[in-house]
């Protein structure tokens, strides 16, 4: 994976310098809030309903087993001996000093990590597929790409003060792991007759109270334009996204009310000015970045077959361990997702751990995913055993990847000052309600996801089954949605009828899926089965 | 000593006459021109010549149009004074700078130091802009 080298320590080190005079002013009253707050947000540092939350940027959700046991070190000392991870890859922490700031900045700088353009109206952490250059279906990766955009957008002077906050996904497989259709611009990595690889670009994508799908602007960009290609259509966009309602001021509101035809040309007139100007990084460096994500020393001749005679370790390599690019290995996801736990929490120690196991077995690497689980991208099949059982001892050996009880959910009403209702108590009763592990691999894949407000980070348009928790008149309601998916079929789900308590909607869901169960045929997943028979046969049985 | 006008440049200010944007049909020759957010910087570019004084107006600092505004004007080969003017603090001087500004008209003033800091900010640029610096891929590969 790809190593800082001078340069690169010097940025996030100046970072940190800025950040402290900065803090320092807010503290000794020079700085006024409302000057000091799109600075703090530009490094991640939140105000939220009981204390400053800091989100910590893990870029293109790929880290080191030392860059991991600082995130587990970071939530003993400053924070309360946990950490969340998010469904934009990175890690939050809930319970931060402000005066702590600069020096939890320090401690990351110090392992080359760092808060940078984690929130604010500037261009975020970019995405990417989790398990890239590790996937049997990929056709390329996507992270060297990832991490050109890393550098591009680190301090762009021009986009620091976009009309509205802009997400960059990538991933380089047909199998979208990365919702990559609904950001502000989503990357594919593509390949022609020849073998070349090329970019086909989306813009305009989002989920929030208005979400989009993006269309398709570019369908082949040369890699070796693609900055000059981001920088036009950013410019675009800072000129005449919307600034007059932030609620339109996302660049999907620009694309839609121009239309795709006009901003493509738009664009394609900024990027002839732009190619004039040099300000694309030369092939020498794209080269210099792919070599650093090259295949780590595998062991080709590693077996296949493992002793599978203990059901709970079958259980769980079947369910929560992928298809390697290379014989005899396997793609480890550990799920964060407990029955009857907080999504995406973990532990300090458990942080840890799965550092340790990264490093002893995974050749030193994690991801994030964005469905709020940690990935072990590398681990030989014959390692798989000793890992579940420590897995296990820590309580993260769950064996329900992509099944109902591995729910995605917002921080929702116990945090985040946005939120109108709970989104964590409901993910609980839910995956306590389907605890059984057999029940849910029966229902086979399922993804459930949960926004406690109609800003959309639980993804709940995405998920086959979507919750929105809403205020009405004071008190929570959960509405339900069918038919979403984040994936290559990407589609955004339909609220189904009037909303729900908190305990109503967990009935709703297991009604869902009996009905799932009755008109199910061979191999049909939830979302197909939805898809074929439509909205009728789940309200009937719901609201009937 | 904090100032309301800072300038970067050796010459003499501009003593002409500050023509609005939209005013500029009526006014043959202007001079000097002030560019609210909402202006397209491109319609200047028949007059880059000619001017001398281009203000780009900030009413508030976290509107960024202006960043592009300035950045075209430059890329343009506009090498007259470029004027960040109204709500401009002391935390965007650096990003100003690197977009082509070249003189500071803030509501509150600034000191000529706490300019100097701002610009030093960064040790190094990822990015290639109008600024001239160059970028750490270009420190890489010569």
């Amino acid at each position: 994976m790809y190593q800082y080298d001078t340069h690169d320590q010097a940025m996030v080190d100046a970072r940190v310098a800025e950040f402290s005079d900065q803090v320092a002013r807010r503290l000794s009253g020079a700085l006024a809030e409302d000057q000091f707050r799109p600075l703090r947000l530009k490094n991640g540092l939140y105000l939220q309903l009981h204390a400053y939350m800091l989100r910590v940027a893990v870029p293109y959700g790929t880290l080191n087993a030392r860059q991991m046991r600082m995130l587990g070190d970071i939530a003993d000392k400053y924070d309360r001996g946990y950490g969340h991870f998010t469904t934009r890859q990175n890690i939050q922490y809930n319970w931060i000093k402000l005066e702590d700031a600069p020096a939890i900045l320090a401690d990351l700088a110090s392992v080359g990590m760092h808060a940078i353009q984690t929130s604010g109206n500037c261009i975020r952490n970019t995405t990417a597929d989790h398990f890239a250059g590790a996937a049997a279906d990929e056709v390329a990766d996507p992270r060297p790409y990832a991490e050109l955009l890393r550098q591009w957008s680190t301090f762009h002077p021009e986009f620091d003060y976009l009309p509205r906050k802009f997400k960059v996904a990538i991933i380089g497989s047909d199998v979208d792991r990365a919702a990559m259709k609904l950001h502000d611009i989503g990357i594919q990595v593509v390949t022609n007759a020849a073998g070349e690889e090329g970019l086909r670009i989306h813009v305009g994508g989002g989920m929030g109270r208005t979400p989009m799908i993006a269309p398709v602007i570019r369908d082949w960009l040369s890699p070796l334009q693609m900055v000059s290609y981001l920088e036009a259509c950013l410019r675009v966009y800072n000129r005449y996204g919307r600034r007059d309602n932030k609620y339109k001021a996302r660049i999907k509101i620009l694309v839609h009310e121009i239309g795709a035809e006009e901003y493509r040309r738009q664009v394609e007139q900024e990027f002839a000015h732009i190619l004039t100007l040099g300000l694309e990084p030369p092939p020498a460096e794209l080269a210099r970045i792919k070599a650093q994500f090259a295949d780590p020393a595998f062991d080709r001749a590693a077996p296949v077959a493992i002793d599978l005679s203990d059901p709970d370790f079958a259980l769980w390599v079947d369910q929560n361990v992928h298809a390697h690019k290379v014989q005899g290995y396997g793609i480890v996801t550990i799920s964060l997702k407990p029955t009857g736990g907080i999504p995406g929490d973990a532990s300090a120690d458990q942080i840890r751990l799965m550092a340790d196991l990264a490093r002893d077995f995974s050749f030193d690497e994690l991801r994030v995913t964005h469905a709020q689980n940690i990935v072990l991208p590398h681990v030989k099949r014959t390692d798989l055993h000793a890992i579940w059982q420590r897995l296990d001892e820590a309580g993260l050996a769950t064996p329900n990847l992509d099944l109902i009880g591995d729910i995605i959910a917002c921080p929702g009403l116990d945090y985040c000052s946005l939120a109108n209702a709970r989104s964590i108590p409901l993910a609980q009763k839910i995956s306590a309600r389907f605890a059984d592990v057999e029940r849910q691999r029966d229902l086979g894949e399922l993804k459930l996801k949960i926004s406690g407000c109609i800003n959309a980070c639980g993804h709940h348009h995405a998920g086959h089954i979507g919750i929105l928790g809403v205020d009405r008149k004071g008190v929570e309601n959960y509405q339900l949605l069918f038919g979403g998916s984040e994936g290559a079929d990407t589609s955004l789900g339909s609220i189904i009828g009037p909303g729900f308590s908190e305990d109503g909607i967990v009935d709703a869901i297991e009604r869902a899926t009996q009905v799932y169960v009755a008109q199910r045929t061979d191999g049909e997943r939830f979302l197909d089965t939805y898809r074929r028979i439509g909205t009728a046969p789940f309200k009937d049985a719901i609201y009937g | 000593m904090a100032e309301t006008l800072i300038r970067l440049r050796d010459d003499s200010a501009s003593t002409a006459p500050v023509v609005a944007f939209a005013d500029l049909s009526d006014t043959a020759n202007a001079l000097a021109v002030r560019l609210m957010p909402g202006d397209d910087a491109r319609a200047l570019l028949p007059l880059l010549g000619q001017l001398e004084l281009v203000e780009v107006a900030f009413p508030g600092f976290n509107d960024g149009r202006g960043y592009s505004a300035a950045s075209i004007l430059r890329e343009s080969g506009y090498t007259g004074e470029l004027r960040a003017v109204g709500d401009v603090l002391v935390d965007q001087i650096s990003h100003y700078h690197r977009v082509g500004f070249d003189a500071f008209a803030p509501d509150q003033p600034i000191t000529r130091a706490a300019i100097d800091t701002a610009i030093a900010t960064w040790p190094e640029v990822y990015q290639r802009t109008v600024d001239g610096r160059p970028a750490i891929w270009a420190l890489r590969h010569g």
